[in-house]
Protein backbone atom coordinates (compact mmCIF):
# COMPACT_ATOMS: atom_id res chain seq x y z
CA UNK A 1 0.00 0.00 0.00
CA UNK A 2 1.58 3.06 -1.15
CA UNK A 3 1.43 5.82 1.60
CA UNK A 4 0.41 9.48 1.01
CA UNK A 5 0.55 12.34 3.41
CA UNK A 6 -2.94 13.42 4.07
CA UNK A 7 -4.04 17.08 3.07
CA UNK A 8 -5.58 19.66 5.55
CA UNK A 9 -7.38 21.92 2.97
CA UNK A 10 -8.43 20.54 -0.52
CA UNK A 11 -9.93 18.56 -2.56
CA UNK A 12 -9.63 14.61 -3.30
CA UNK A 13 -10.89 13.84 -6.28
CA UNK A 14 -11.37 9.77 -6.34
CA UNK A 15 -13.04 7.38 -8.40
CA UNK A 16 -10.89 8.37 -11.59
CA UNK A 17 -11.33 5.75 -14.12
CA UNK A 18 -7.42 3.94 -13.98
CA UNK A 19 -4.80 5.92 -16.80
CA UNK A 20 -7.30 9.09 -16.72
CA UNK A 21 -5.62 11.19 -13.93
CA UNK A 22 -2.85 12.61 -16.08
CA UNK A 23 -6.10 14.20 -17.89
CA UNK A 24 -7.40 15.12 -14.58
CA UNK A 25 -4.48 17.15 -13.73
CA UNK A 26 -4.24 18.46 -17.16
CA UNK A 27 -8.10 20.12 -16.98
CA UNK A 28 -7.28 21.47 -13.38
CA UNK A 29 -4.13 23.07 -14.82
CA UNK A 30 -1.27 21.13 -13.63
CA UNK A 31 1.54 20.89 -15.20
CA UNK A 32 5.27 21.42 -14.60
CA UNK A 33 5.74 25.09 -12.47
CA UNK A 34 2.95 24.25 -10.60
CA UNK A 35 3.50 25.50 -7.02
CA UNK A 36 1.32 23.57 -4.89
CA UNK A 37 1.39 20.08 -3.34
CA UNK A 38 -0.53 17.75 -5.39
CA UNK A 39 -0.34 14.02 -5.56
CA UNK A 40 -1.15 11.28 -8.47
CA UNK A 41 -2.26 8.21 -7.32
CA UNK A 42 -2.66 5.65 -10.17
CA UNK A 43 -4.09 1.81 -10.74
CA UNK A 44 -4.81 1.79 -7.11
CA UNK A 45 -7.15 -1.41 -6.29
CA UNK A 46 -10.68 -0.40 -6.16
CA UNK A 47 -13.51 -2.66 -4.91
CA UNK A 48 -15.69 -0.69 -7.57
CA UNK A 49 -13.90 -0.21 -10.40
CA UNK A 50 -11.01 -2.81 -9.94
CA UNK A 51 -8.32 -0.29 -10.70
CA UNK A 52 -8.86 3.42 -10.15
CA UNK A 53 -6.49 6.79 -9.98
CA UNK A 54 -7.05 9.53 -7.35
CA UNK A 55 -6.19 12.93 -7.46
CA UNK A 56 -5.28 14.98 -3.93
CA UNK A 57 -4.83 19.01 -4.42
CA UNK A 58 -4.45 20.66 -1.67
CA UNK A 59 -5.90 24.50 -1.16
CA UNK A 60 -7.73 23.71 -4.39
CA UNK A 61 -11.71 24.42 -5.11
CA UNK A 62 -13.15 22.68 -7.72
CA UNK A 63 -15.55 25.41 -9.86
CA UNK A 64 -18.71 23.77 -11.52
CA UNK A 65 -16.89 24.50 -14.89
CA UNK A 66 -14.33 22.19 -14.30
CA UNK A 67 -16.17 19.78 -12.39
CA UNK A 68 -18.02 19.27 -15.86
CA UNK A 69 -14.89 18.98 -17.64
CA UNK A 70 -13.66 15.78 -15.13
CA UNK A 71 -17.32 14.29 -15.57
CA UNK A 72 -16.44 14.06 -19.33
CA UNK A 73 -13.81 11.85 -18.99
CA UNK A 74 -14.40 10.34 -15.26
CA UNK A 75 -18.17 10.02 -15.16
CA UNK A 76 -18.24 8.10 -11.82
CA UNK A 77 -15.69 10.79 -10.26
CA UNK A 78 -15.87 11.76 -6.72
CA UNK A 79 -15.36 15.27 -5.21
CA UNK A 80 -14.22 14.82 -1.39
CA UNK A 81 -13.24 18.60 0.03
CA UNK A 82 -11.59 18.82 2.73
CA UNK A 83 -10.92 20.93 5.68
CA UNK A 84 -8.99 20.23 8.77
CA UNK A 85 -8.11 17.11 7.19
CA UNK A 86 -11.77 15.98 7.43
CA UNK A 87 -14.12 15.49 4.74
CA UNK A 88 -16.77 18.21 5.18
CA UNK A 89 -18.44 17.63 1.77
CA UNK A 90 -18.77 14.75 -0.57
CA UNK A 91 -20.45 14.79 -4.13
CA UNK A 92 -20.15 12.93 -7.24
CA UNK A 93 -19.74 14.37 -10.71
CA UNK A 94 -22.40 14.62 -12.71
CA UNK A 95 -22.71 15.60 -16.57
CA UNK A 96 -25.32 18.56 -16.45
CA UNK A 97 -27.90 18.15 -19.48
CA UNK A 98 -26.61 21.42 -20.89
CA UNK A 99 -22.69 22.21 -21.05
CA UNK A 100 -21.34 25.92 -21.64
CA UNK A 101 -17.88 26.56 -22.52
CA UNK A 102 -16.38 23.30 -21.08
CA UNK A 103 -14.71 22.24 -24.30
CA UNK A 104 -14.32 23.46 -28.03
CA UNK A 105 -16.52 21.46 -30.83
CA UNK A 106 -14.60 19.00 -32.10
CA UNK A 107 -16.11 19.98 -36.00
CA UNK A 108 -13.77 22.58 -37.58
CA UNK A 109 -16.52 23.83 -39.58
CA UNK A 110 -18.60 24.79 -36.78
CA UNK A 111 -19.34 28.56 -35.86
CA UNK A 112 -18.57 28.31 -32.22
CA UNK A 113 -14.93 27.89 -33.66
CA UNK A 114 -15.09 30.92 -35.75
CA UNK A 115 -16.75 33.57 -33.72
CA UNK A 116 -15.97 34.91 -30.16
CA UNK A 117 -18.66 32.76 -28.45
CA UNK A 118 -19.21 30.19 -25.84
CA UNK A 119 -19.43 26.44 -27.02
CA UNK A 120 -22.92 24.72 -25.64
CA UNK A 121 -23.58 21.09 -25.50
CA UNK A 122 -26.52 19.04 -24.43
CA UNK A 123 -26.25 15.60 -22.99
CA UNK A 124 -28.49 12.92 -24.95
CA UNK A 125 -29.07 9.33 -24.58
CA UNK A 126 -26.35 8.47 -27.11
CA UNK A 127 -23.72 11.00 -26.59
CA UNK A 128 -23.45 14.70 -26.06
CA UNK A 129 -25.03 17.27 -29.21
CA UNK A 130 -23.06 20.57 -29.78
CA UNK A 131 -26.24 23.38 -29.89
CA UNK A 132 -24.88 24.89 -33.15
CA UNK A 133 -23.64 22.37 -35.61
CA UNK A 134 -25.77 19.45 -33.90
CA UNK A 135 -23.44 16.85 -34.34
CA UNK A 136 -23.26 14.22 -31.85
CA UNK A 137 -19.78 13.46 -30.25
CA UNK A 138 -18.62 10.82 -27.50
CA UNK A 139 -17.71 12.39 -24.34
CA UNK A 140 -14.14 11.34 -25.30
CA UNK A 141 -14.26 13.45 -27.99
CA UNK A 142 -15.09 16.69 -26.35
CA UNK A 143 -12.34 16.15 -23.41
CA UNK A 144 -9.11 15.26 -26.17
CA UNK B 1 -42.79 27.17 -34.83
CA UNK B 2 -45.65 30.36 -34.47
CA UNK B 3 -43.16 33.70 -34.64
CA UNK B 4 -40.26 32.24 -33.29
CA UNK B 5 -36.93 30.63 -35.80
CA UNK B 6 -36.72 27.69 -38.66
CA UNK B 7 -33.26 26.59 -38.05
CA UNK B 8 -33.57 22.78 -38.18
CA UNK B 9 -35.55 20.07 -38.61
CA UNK B 10 -34.74 18.91 -35.47
CA UNK B 11 -37.08 21.50 -33.65
CA UNK B 12 -40.40 20.62 -35.24
CA UNK B 13 -43.13 18.28 -34.50
CA UNK B 14 -45.21 16.34 -37.38
CA UNK B 15 -48.05 18.34 -36.02
CA UNK B 16 -46.13 21.61 -37.01
CA UNK B 17 -45.28 19.81 -40.43
CA UNK B 18 -48.53 19.34 -41.18
CA UNK B 19 -49.55 23.03 -40.20
CA UNK B 20 -47.10 23.99 -43.32
CA UNK B 21 -48.68 21.41 -45.60
CA UNK B 22 -51.93 22.72 -44.77
CA UNK B 23 -50.70 25.96 -45.18
CA UNK B 24 -48.28 25.76 -48.23
CA UNK B 25 -51.99 24.49 -49.95
CA UNK B 26 -53.72 27.25 -48.62
CA UNK B 27 -50.36 29.66 -50.55
CA UNK B 28 -50.55 27.66 -54.10
CA UNK B 29 -54.06 29.36 -54.58
CA UNK B 30 -53.36 32.70 -53.70
CA UNK B 31 -49.83 32.71 -56.07
CA UNK B 32 -51.12 35.33 -58.07
CA UNK B 33 -53.61 36.80 -56.74
CA UNK B 34 -54.91 39.77 -55.13
CA UNK B 35 -54.12 39.40 -51.74
CA UNK B 36 -50.57 41.44 -50.39
CA UNK B 37 -50.94 39.94 -46.45
CA UNK B 38 -46.96 41.23 -46.02
CA UNK B 39 -47.00 44.61 -47.79
CA UNK B 40 -44.62 47.04 -46.23
CA UNK B 41 -43.40 44.08 -44.63
CA UNK B 42 -39.20 43.84 -45.44
CA UNK B 43 -37.37 40.15 -45.84
CA UNK B 44 -34.35 40.09 -45.91
CA UNK B 45 -32.22 36.98 -47.22
CA UNK B 46 -28.43 37.19 -46.18
CA UNK B 47 -26.24 34.43 -48.51
CA UNK B 48 -23.13 34.91 -47.40
CA UNK B 49 -22.45 31.85 -49.44
CA UNK B 50 -23.95 31.84 -52.53
CA UNK B 51 -27.32 29.58 -53.54
CA UNK B 52 -28.99 31.54 -56.31
CA UNK B 53 -32.02 28.94 -56.77
CA UNK B 54 -32.68 28.99 -52.96
CA UNK B 55 -32.36 32.95 -52.92
CA UNK B 56 -34.63 33.08 -55.66
CA UNK B 57 -37.18 30.65 -54.46
CA UNK B 58 -37.28 32.83 -51.10
CA UNK B 59 -37.44 35.78 -52.74
CA UNK B 60 -40.50 34.89 -55.07
CA UNK B 61 -41.95 33.44 -51.81
CA UNK B 62 -41.80 37.00 -50.17
CA UNK B 63 -42.65 38.91 -53.35
CA UNK B 64 -45.63 37.09 -53.82
CA UNK B 65 -46.69 37.91 -50.36
CA UNK B 66 -46.60 41.30 -51.37
CA UNK B 67 -43.28 41.82 -48.86
CA UNK B 68 -39.97 43.83 -50.42
CA UNK B 69 -36.62 41.87 -50.32
CA UNK B 70 -33.20 43.36 -49.05
CA UNK B 71 -30.41 41.20 -50.18
CA UNK B 72 -26.78 40.18 -50.52
CA UNK B 73 -25.34 37.02 -51.90
CA UNK B 74 -21.78 36.26 -51.39
CA UNK B 75 -19.44 37.66 -48.58
CA UNK B 76 -17.12 39.26 -51.22
CA UNK B 77 -19.71 41.97 -51.41
CA UNK B 78 -20.11 43.17 -47.88
CA UNK B 79 -18.18 44.29 -45.08
CA UNK B 80 -17.66 40.99 -43.95
CA UNK B 81 -14.96 40.65 -45.98
CA UNK B 82 -13.34 43.66 -44.52
CA UNK B 83 -13.41 41.93 -40.92
CA UNK B 84 -16.49 42.65 -39.73
CA UNK B 85 -18.02 39.67 -37.06
CA UNK B 86 -20.78 37.25 -38.59
CA UNK B 87 -22.68 38.80 -35.20
CA UNK B 88 -22.77 42.20 -36.23
CA UNK B 89 -23.72 41.64 -39.38
CA UNK B 90 -26.81 39.99 -38.15
CA UNK B 91 -27.46 42.62 -35.07
CA UNK B 92 -27.63 45.70 -38.15
CA UNK B 93 -29.80 43.79 -41.09
CA UNK B 94 -31.81 42.44 -37.87
CA UNK B 95 -32.44 46.52 -37.18
CA UNK B 96 -33.57 46.60 -40.95
CA UNK B 97 -35.75 43.57 -41.66
CA UNK B 98 -38.56 41.81 -40.18
CA UNK B 99 -37.35 38.59 -41.07
CA UNK B 100 -34.24 37.23 -41.42
CA UNK B 101 -32.78 34.44 -44.14
CA UNK B 102 -29.54 33.22 -43.90
CA UNK B 103 -27.62 30.80 -45.26
CA UNK B 104 -23.79 30.18 -44.78
CA UNK B 105 -20.99 27.70 -45.13
CA UNK B 106 -20.37 27.26 -41.03
CA UNK B 107 -22.47 24.76 -39.05
CA UNK B 108 -24.69 26.57 -36.53
CA UNK B 109 -24.72 29.89 -37.66
CA UNK B 110 -28.35 29.84 -38.72
CA UNK B 111 -28.82 28.84 -34.77
CA UNK B 112 -26.22 31.94 -33.67
CA UNK B 113 -28.18 34.45 -35.89
CA UNK B 114 -31.79 33.09 -34.00
CA UNK B 115 -29.71 33.62 -30.75
CA UNK B 116 -28.95 36.82 -31.76
CA UNK B 117 -31.38 38.60 -33.62
CA UNK B 118 -34.94 39.68 -32.17
CA UNK B 119 -36.56 38.91 -35.44
CA UNK B 120 -37.04 35.48 -36.85
CA UNK B 121 -34.56 33.70 -38.42
CA UNK B 122 -35.03 30.88 -41.43
CA UNK B 123 -31.94 28.21 -42.05
CA UNK B 124 -31.67 28.39 -46.11
CA UNK B 125 -28.67 26.47 -45.05
CA UNK B 126 -25.81 26.11 -42.56
CA UNK B 127 -22.46 23.92 -44.09
CA UNK B 128 -23.14 20.58 -43.86
CA UNK B 129 -25.44 20.59 -41.29
CA UNK B 130 -29.41 21.60 -42.17
CA UNK B 131 -31.73 23.18 -44.72
CA UNK B 132 -34.91 22.75 -43.17
CA UNK B 133 -36.82 24.35 -46.07
CA UNK B 134 -35.75 21.73 -48.42
CA UNK B 135 -36.85 19.32 -46.17
CA UNK B 136 -40.03 20.67 -45.96
CA UNK B 137 -40.43 21.11 -49.48
CA UNK B 138 -38.98 17.76 -49.80
CA UNK B 139 -42.05 15.98 -47.89
CA UNK B 140 -44.69 18.30 -49.23
CA UNK B 141 -44.12 17.45 -53.02
CA UNK B 142 -43.89 13.57 -52.29
CA UNK B 143 -47.37 13.88 -49.78
CA UNK B 144 -48.65 16.03 -52.84
CA UNK B 145 -47.69 13.65 -55.41
CA UNK B 146 -48.44 10.48 -53.42
CA UNK B 147 -51.04 11.61 -51.47
CA UNK B 148 -49.38 10.08 -48.21
CA UNK B 149 -45.81 9.62 -46.45
CA UNK B 150 -46.96 6.69 -44.34
CA UNK B 151 -45.82 3.36 -45.96
CA UNK B 152 -44.34 4.41 -48.97
CA UNK B 153 -41.10 3.21 -49.73
CA UNK B 154 -38.62 5.43 -50.50
CA UNK B 155 -34.99 5.06 -52.20
CA UNK B 156 -32.50 7.66 -51.27
CA UNK B 157 -30.01 7.65 -54.05
CA UNK B 158 -26.36 8.82 -54.50
CA UNK B 159 -23.74 10.06 -52.40
CA UNK B 160 -25.62 10.09 -48.64
CA UNK B 161 -22.37 11.00 -46.75
CA UNK B 162 -21.64 14.20 -47.60
CA UNK B 163 -25.45 15.38 -48.77
CA UNK B 164 -27.11 16.66 -45.91
CA UNK B 165 -30.52 17.00 -47.53
CA UNK B 166 -30.31 12.85 -47.35
CA UNK B 167 -29.44 13.39 -43.52
CA UNK B 168 -32.56 16.13 -42.66
CA UNK B 169 -35.24 13.80 -45.32
CA UNK B 170 -34.25 10.57 -43.75
CA UNK B 171 -35.58 12.18 -40.09
CA UNK B 172 -38.69 13.71 -41.81
CA UNK B 173 -39.49 10.64 -43.58
CA UNK B 174 -38.98 9.16 -40.18
CA UNK B 175 -41.32 10.98 -38.85
CA UNK B 176 -43.74 10.15 -41.02
CA UNK B 177 -44.15 6.39 -41.40
CA UNK B 178 -42.07 5.51 -44.62
CA UNK B 179 -39.99 3.11 -45.54
CA UNK B 180 -36.36 4.30 -46.32
CA UNK B 181 -33.43 1.95 -48.40
CA UNK B 182 -30.22 4.10 -48.65
CA UNK B 183 -28.58 3.69 -52.35
CA UNK B 184 -24.79 4.71 -52.48
CA UNK B 185 -21.57 4.03 -54.07
CA UNK B 186 -19.54 2.08 -51.43
CA UNK B 187 -17.66 4.37 -49.35
CA UNK B 188 -20.24 6.83 -49.67
CA UNK B 189 -23.07 5.42 -47.23
CA UNK B 190 -25.18 7.41 -44.72
CA UNK B 191 -23.31 8.45 -41.47
CA UNK B 192 -24.33 5.43 -38.92
CA UNK B 193 -25.24 7.37 -36.43
CA UNK B 194 -27.59 9.18 -38.48
CA UNK B 195 -28.93 5.93 -39.05
CA UNK B 196 -29.01 4.66 -36.07
CA UNK B 197 -30.81 7.91 -34.66
CA UNK B 198 -33.76 7.27 -37.02
CA UNK B 199 -33.88 4.17 -36.45
CA UNK B 200 -34.34 4.92 -32.44
CA UNK B 201 -36.39 7.78 -32.83
CA UNK B 202 -39.32 6.85 -34.87
CA UNK B 203 -38.62 2.69 -35.33
CA UNK B 204 -38.50 3.11 -38.90
CA UNK B 205 -37.51 0.51 -41.60
CA UNK B 206 -34.18 1.61 -43.15
CA UNK B 207 -32.88 -0.93 -45.79
CA UNK B 208 -28.80 0.03 -46.63
CA UNK B 209 -27.91 -1.16 -50.15
CA UNK B 210 -24.63 -0.55 -52.91
CA UNK B 211 -26.96 -1.32 -56.02
CA UNK B 212 -28.69 0.91 -57.99
CA UNK B 213 -31.91 -0.78 -58.00
CA UNK B 214 -34.91 0.85 -57.97
CA UNK B 215 -37.62 -1.76 -58.37
CA UNK B 216 -40.41 -1.56 -56.18
CA UNK B 217 -39.52 2.32 -54.76
CA UNK B 218 -42.43 4.46 -54.82
CA UNK B 219 -40.35 7.44 -54.73
CA UNK B 220 -36.79 7.90 -55.82
CA UNK B 221 -34.63 10.80 -54.48
CA UNK B 222 -31.31 11.59 -56.33
CA UNK B 223 -28.64 13.41 -55.76
CA UNK B 224 -25.50 14.40 -56.87
CA UNK B 225 -21.94 12.76 -55.89
CA UNK B 226 -20.01 15.67 -54.29
CA UNK B 227 -16.75 15.94 -56.70
CA UNK B 228 -15.00 18.67 -54.59
CA UNK B 229 -15.15 15.96 -52.08
CA UNK B 230 -12.69 13.52 -53.68
CA UNK B 231 -9.38 13.95 -54.15
CA UNK B 232 -9.10 11.57 -57.30
CA UNK B 233 -11.82 13.33 -60.18
CA UNK B 234 -11.55 10.45 -61.79
CA UNK B 235 -12.62 7.88 -59.15
CA UNK B 236 -15.77 10.60 -58.22
CA UNK B 237 -16.59 10.82 -62.15
CA UNK B 238 -16.65 6.70 -62.74
CA UNK B 239 -18.92 6.52 -59.48
CA UNK B 240 -21.39 9.38 -60.61
CA UNK B 241 -21.40 6.88 -63.74
CA UNK B 242 -22.15 3.95 -62.11
CA UNK B 243 -24.87 5.91 -60.38
CA UNK B 244 -26.17 7.57 -63.17
CA UNK B 245 -30.31 7.13 -63.51
CA UNK B 246 -30.72 6.36 -67.49
CA UNK B 247 -33.81 4.73 -69.10
CA UNK B 248 -31.85 1.61 -68.85
CA UNK B 249 -32.21 1.80 -65.24
CA UNK B 250 -36.12 2.66 -65.07
CA UNK B 251 -37.33 -0.70 -66.75
CA UNK B 252 -39.20 -2.56 -64.09
CA UNK B 253 -40.29 0.07 -61.78
CA UNK B 254 -43.37 1.13 -60.56
CA UNK B 255 -45.44 2.84 -63.71
CA UNK B 256 -46.09 5.54 -60.95
CA UNK B 257 -42.42 5.98 -59.35
CA UNK B 258 -41.66 9.35 -58.72
CA UNK B 259 -38.64 10.71 -59.38
CA UNK B 260 -36.99 13.71 -57.20
CA UNK B 261 -33.74 15.77 -56.85
CA UNK B 262 -32.90 18.71 -54.82
CA UNK B 263 -31.24 20.68 -58.19
CA UNK B 264 -29.42 22.11 -59.64
CA UNK B 265 -28.27 18.74 -60.94
CA UNK B 266 -25.48 18.16 -63.51
CA UNK B 267 -25.13 14.49 -65.01
CA UNK B 268 -26.76 12.04 -62.15
CA UNK B 269 -29.99 12.33 -64.42
CA UNK B 270 -30.14 11.17 -67.87
CA UNK B 271 -31.80 14.44 -69.28
CA UNK B 272 -33.59 12.07 -71.28
CA UNK B 273 -35.75 11.21 -68.53
CA UNK B 274 -36.52 14.82 -67.71
CA UNK B 275 -39.57 13.97 -69.78
CA UNK B 276 -40.60 11.08 -68.80
CA UNK B 277 -43.93 10.69 -66.65
CA UNK B 278 -41.58 9.96 -63.54
CA UNK B 279 -39.67 12.93 -63.31
CA UNK B 280 -41.05 15.42 -60.71
CA UNK B 281 -38.00 17.68 -59.51
CA UNK B 282 -38.95 20.56 -61.68
CA UNK B 283 -42.51 20.55 -60.26
CA UNK B 284 -40.78 19.89 -56.79
CA UNK B 285 -38.59 22.95 -57.07
CA UNK B 286 -41.66 25.14 -58.15
CA UNK B 287 -43.70 23.79 -54.64
CA UNK B 288 -40.69 25.41 -52.87
CA UNK B 289 -42.06 28.98 -53.58
CA UNK B 290 -45.41 27.90 -51.66
CA UNK B 291 -43.81 26.17 -49.22
CA UNK B 292 -41.46 29.12 -48.55
CA UNK B 293 -44.45 31.63 -48.51
CA UNK B 294 -46.16 29.22 -45.42
CA UNK B 295 -42.66 29.14 -43.67
CA UNK B 296 -42.86 33.06 -44.00
CA UNK B 297 -46.09 33.94 -42.74
CA UNK B 298 -46.35 30.95 -39.85
CA UNK B 299 -42.04 32.78 -39.16
CA UNK B 300 -44.23 36.36 -39.04
CA UNK B 301 -47.12 35.50 -36.97
CA UNK B 302 -49.44 35.86 -40.05
CA UNK B 303 -50.40 32.33 -39.68
ZN1 LIG C 1 -20.46 22.38 -33.06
Amino acid sequence: MLKVEKIADGTVIDHIPAGKGLRVLQILNIQAGYLGRVALLMNTTSKKMGKKDIVKIADKHIDDKTADKIALIAPEASLNIIKNFEVIEKRQVKLRSKLVAVAACPNPNCITNHERMESEFKVEERGIRCSYCERLFKPEELSA
Amino acid sequence: MNGKDLISIRDLERKDIEGLFSLAEKMEGEIGGEKSPLKNRIIATLFFEPSTRTRLSFQAAAQRLGASVINFESVALTSMAKGETFVDTIKIVDGYADLLVIRHSLEGSARLAANVAKHPVANGGDGGNQHPTQTLIDLYTIRKVKKKLDGLCVHLVGDLKYARTMRSLLYGLGMFGADVTLVSPKGLEMDKGVVDEAKTLFSMKIKQTNELDLKGADVAYVCRIQKERFADPYEAEKLQKEFKITEEQLKGVKEDLVILHPLPKIDEIDPAIDNSKHATYFEQAKLGVPMRMAIIMKLLGRA
